[in-house]
């Protein structure tokens, strides 16, 4: 099994680099970008038998800090 | 006191917080990060600045992972004293040894300056040798030194008299100016910047001293 977890920060955790993206965005003329997130994508690449149920423990115990990040688990 | 300082790859302050511990008395162990075991006795470890394992994941994710990381949780959990410095600040909040996180500098720029620091409590082993409102200069050096944690947690750090010292002019956007922080028990310290940094007249500064020397004569082994 294959697995891509997706992590971002939570809603209200101030993403200093999604700003700064934003901000260079502005800057090379793209206008009206009201909001830019900056996460993770980390792919997995499991023995048979790996459930996702595996995948999201690997995201509460390492993959994602759960104080400020939130995770998303798409099978492949 | 017998101290042991954790030594991951790409610690960079091991040395020089065992030099810290040294001078003010300590028997001091380095120990690898592989290692699955403390030596019998430590009463002290110290969990050294640096970029374990290149910050990947995130600052102190992996190096909360490691063999030596479960050994320092027992010793914590039964009362021991830890002691984590900058990247080791990071570990401890990884580890859950601390709540909270420190996340990227709000401006997004590695700072490498000397701040003023209050000292918010003397109620531990670390800060009695301050006054509480004392001012201090002690060095910060990071990247990701700015302390998040949700209301409630800010609130119970405050409440319960567990922020041990606060930027006096905030140079990373940390939640409540906080710099350092004490566990629920008040044995555990995590803080960004380096004591060890102003503890000797060579270093320009000796206002990290007073930490050292405290728990040095706190700790002493018979």
């Amino acid at each position: 099994m294959k697995a891509r977890v997706h992590v971002m920060l939570k809603n209200g955790v101030l993403d200093p680099q999604g700003e700064a993206v934003r901000h260079a965005l502005g800057a090379l003329g793209f206008e009206g970008v009201n909001g830019v997130r900056q996460g993770k994508v980390i792919e997995l690449d499991l023995a048979d038998g790996a459930t996702e149920a595996d995948v999201t423990a690997m995201c509460e115990k390492l993959l994602a800090n759960t104080v400020i990040e939130s995770y998303s688990v798409e099978t492949l | 006191m017998y101290a042991a300082v954790v030594v991951f790859p790409g610690s960079n302050c091991d040395r020089d917080l065992a030099v810290a511990f040294e001078a003010a008395g300590a028997k001091v162990s380095m120990v690898w990060h592989k290692d699955s075991a403390l030596p019998d006795g430590v009463d002290i470890i110290g969990i050294p600045g640096g970029f374990s394992f290149g910050d990947y994941l995130r600052c102190g994710a992996i190096a909360a992972n490691s063999p030596i990381c479960r050994s320092v949780a027992d010793h914590a959990k039964k009362g021991g004293y830890v002691l984590g410095v900058c990247n080791g600040f990071q570990v401890l909040t990884e580890t859950g040894l601390l709540p909270g996180v420190l996340l990227r500098n709000a401006k997004l720029k590695y700072i490498c300056q000397t701040v003023g620091l209050k000292v918010e409590t003397s109620a531990s082993e670390y800060t009695k040798g301050y006054n509480a409102g004392d001012v201090i200069n002690i060095p910060i050096a990071h990247h990701d030194g700015n302390y998040f944690a949700d209301d409630d947690t800010i609130a119970r750090l405050q409440g319960e008299d567990r922020v041990a010292f606060t930027y006096t002019d905030n140079p990373n956007g940390a939640r409540a100016d906080i710099a350092g922080i004490l566990s629920e028990n008040r044995r555990v310290l995590g803080m960004m910047p380096h004591p060890e940094r102003a503890a000797d007249v060579g270093h320009g500064g000796t206002d990290g001293q007073a930490l050292f020397r405290a728990l040095s004569r706190a700790l002493i082994t018979a």
